[in-house]
């Protein structure tokens, strides 16, 4: 062998440690911990495949469980902290650095553990970034994925939740990577072939079927007047101005109830077929009522939801499905096409500071980012015009020749002023500062950079920040719309009153909404009962949404 | 729990003959609003109970506000607070000086 194959020599000998344990590629569940023992080596760079939705739930158990006597020091490189085995990791010393994406129901503890300086932190990425770093300079050693099912050669059916895993496999097969994976079935033949048994080297039947978190259900029984009201603005006062066509949603309630004000708020504004027809989305249960109203022409997903798979596979005119019937979803060509197709991204966050930035990092909660700061922001890269883009652009100014200048992106944070516990969304200086400081990080953890933000709503009014000209505008125009908090009372009313005159600031009453009109009643659907009905029974919610 | 008390003069009484009437409900988040016409018609007053404390600066900005918007001269409003957000209570109370409008 020259010299030029050590890596895959490398690959050659863990293969050749697995083997003793395998009937051809296939391990029984009960060998996952003695397979990864085998097979890892200190200081490997492992995916331990995991996002804000599915998780490797089964090798995460195994990995949490190995010898640490063994297996030392790993450099994880994964999506998302989601599972308390992903943490456990560290406090044995299985792993010892990490580089991820998302940590929302794990963030309290991640902060902790940060803190106490048992994780080296390499950075907090957005998911495209790093995916974008596996094929650079954190190229996995060994990546552990899930799929549904794998036939005896080990080829893979993911399933409607693909998500993150060709990308994993991309990166770290083609770069003398070890690929082990679990699966809910051993069967003859795979529904379709998702991952090819030629990048695939071990696989795990695994004990039960891998987790996937219903993150992108919204119960609309517990949507409330002021996010319809807010919903009501953001559609009069930015969908339909701007036309736009092409969008991505966040997860909140008030992106959710845009999505039930289209087929009745949104019909009566004469909007359909104009707004809202092309989505990077995941299959949302709130986009059903506009789906079946004949408003959504197509939508590609970044992962599935649970309880929407019937639903797809009944509907491919809209949705993107495989040659068996069922959802094809990728989370890295989604990521990009919110990034690059997409004119609007609308979504919440829990900071927002004078100068326009965003976080949702507070001093005892580490969130991560996941996708929203690619979503959330003006990609410089954008080549192709719309008149949406175009508009936008125009309204952020500039002088000289009009071919030659850029259009924007719509980045709109749709927030209430006060969120949980009383706690003001607007705020002089973010947790994120003060987070960074104590870690001593070099950057603070923005989630949107003020420059990117376009449009803030409240359900006191719309922020126009594209039309704002120097910074004390712009302060002044997030203090217009800040509501009661401390920041929303700081206002310098008659400054607010002029911005208010260029239609910088508006209120409802400047869009000709009456806030005692913003009724739930208006919502397509008032429960998670109505949405299964408006599916025609396709759409099967988790028990912990089956509340009627 | 915090009582709160705030008394205004309005340019002109409330519109409608309504002796009195309820918004809202008692529940967490949410809260209770009850609205009488018994005083003189250029008189406002607010009596607030709430559980949650230190927010008295926030109830005065909120209340002069709807004093200012909705003129309720002669009204007399309780409100029973669940810790609702100030935008809830603006709402409530915006509702209620509807309901007063109406025939009784």
């Amino acid at each position: 062998m020259s010299a030029w194959g050590r890596e895959r020599e490398a690959r050659d000998a863990r293969i050749t440690a697995g083997r003793s344990l395998a009937d051809g590629k296939h391990v029984a569940a009960a060998d996952a911990v003695a397979l990864l023992e085998a097979v890892l080596r200190p200081g490997d760079r492992v995916c331990l495949e995991g996002d804000n939705q599915k998780q490797a739930d089964c090798l995460a158990r195994a990995l949490a469980a190995c010898d640490p006597a063994r297996v030392h020091d790993l450099h994880m490189v994964q999506s998302g902290i989601v599972l308390p085995e992903h943490l456990d990791v560290f406090e044995t010393g299985v792993a010892s650095r990490l580089d991820y994406s998302y940590s929302g129901p794990q963030g309290a503890r991640v902060a902790r553990m940060l803190s106490e300086g048992r994780i080296r932190l390499g950075a907090v990425h957005t998911y495209l970034e790093l995916f974008a770093r596996y094929f650079v300079d954190l190229t996995p050693n060994v990546a552990l994925i899930a799929a549904v099912s794998a036939d005896r050669e080990g080829n893979l059916y993911t399933g409607p939740n693909t998500e993150d895993t060709p990308t994993v496999v991309e990166a770290t097969a083609f770069k003398n990577g070890l690929v082990i994976a679990q699966v809910n079935a051993i069967v003859e033949r795979v529904p379709r072939v998702d991952i090819p048994a030629d990048r695939v080297d071990f696989v795990v039947a695994a004990d039960r079927p891998f987790y996937v978190e219903p993150l992108f259900t919204r119960d609309p029984a517990a949507m409330t007047e002021t996010q319809v009201l807010m919903a009501m603005m953001a559609l009069k006062g930015i969908y339909a101005e701007y036309a736009i066509t092409r969008l991505n949603h966040g997860i909140g309630f008030g992106t959710a109830a845009i999505e039930l004000l289209l087929p009745t708020y949104g019909e009566r504004l004469g909007l359909k077929g104009k707004i809202a027809t092309h989505w990077a989305l995941n299959p949302h249960p709130t986009l059903i009522p506009a789906i079946e109203s004949g408003w959504v022409k197509q939508v590609h997903c970044f992962g599935s939801e649970v309880g929407m798979d019937r639903y797809i596979r009944e509907r491919p005119d809209v949705f993107f499905t495989g040659a068996d019937g069922s959802l094809r979803s990728n989370r890295a060509f989604c990521q990009t096409a919110g990034l690059y197709a997409c004119d609007l991204f609308i979504g919440s966050t829990l900071q927002i500071d004078l100068a326009g930035h965003s976080s949702t990092i507070t001093r005892s909660r580490a969130a991560g980012f996941g996708g929203a700061p690619n979503m959330g922001s003006d990609p410089h890269g954008r080549r192709h015009p719309s008149e949406t883009w175009l508009k936008a652009g125009r309204e952020a100014g500039g002088n000289g020749d009009p071919a030659l200048r850029r259009g924007r992106k719509l980045v709109v944070q749709i927030v209430e002023t006060f969120g949980e516990g009383l706690a003001p969304a607007f705020v002089e200086r973010l947790d994120a500062l003060a987070f960074a400081e104590t870690l001593g990080l070099e950057l603070a953890p923005v989630m949107v950079y003020g420059d990117d933000v376009t449009h803030i709503v409240t359900e006191e009014g719309i922020a126009n920040l594209l039309l704002c000209r120097d910074a004390d505008e712009r302060e002044q125009a997030i203090r217009g719309v800040a509501g009661y908090t401390e920041v929303g009372r700081g206002r310098d009313r008659a400054m607010v009153e002029r911005l208010r005159e260029r239609g910088i600031v508006r209120r409802p009453e400047d869009l000709g909404i009456e806030p005692l009109d913003a009724d739930r009643s208006l919502l397509a659907a008032r429960s998670i009962k109505d949405l299964v009905h408006w599916s025609g029974g396709l759409y099967d919610p988790p028990a912990r949404f089956r509340n009627w | 729990m915090d009582r709160l008390s705030f008394r205004h003069a309005t340019r002109r009484p409330h519109p409608g003959t309504r002796a009195e009437a309820i918004a809202g409900v008692v529940a967490s988040g949410n809260l209770e609003i009850l609205l009488e016409r018994v005083l003189a018609p250029d008189l406002c007053t607010v009596e607030i109970e709430t559980p949650v404390t230190g927010y008295g600066d926030v109830w005065e900005a909120v209340v002069a506000d709807f004093v200012a918007r909705a003129q309720p001269g002669g009204l007399r409003i309780s409100i029973n607070d669940g810790g609702a957000r100030p935008d809830t209570v603006s709402l409530r109370l915006l509702q209620g000086a509807r309901l007063m409008e109406e025939a009784p």
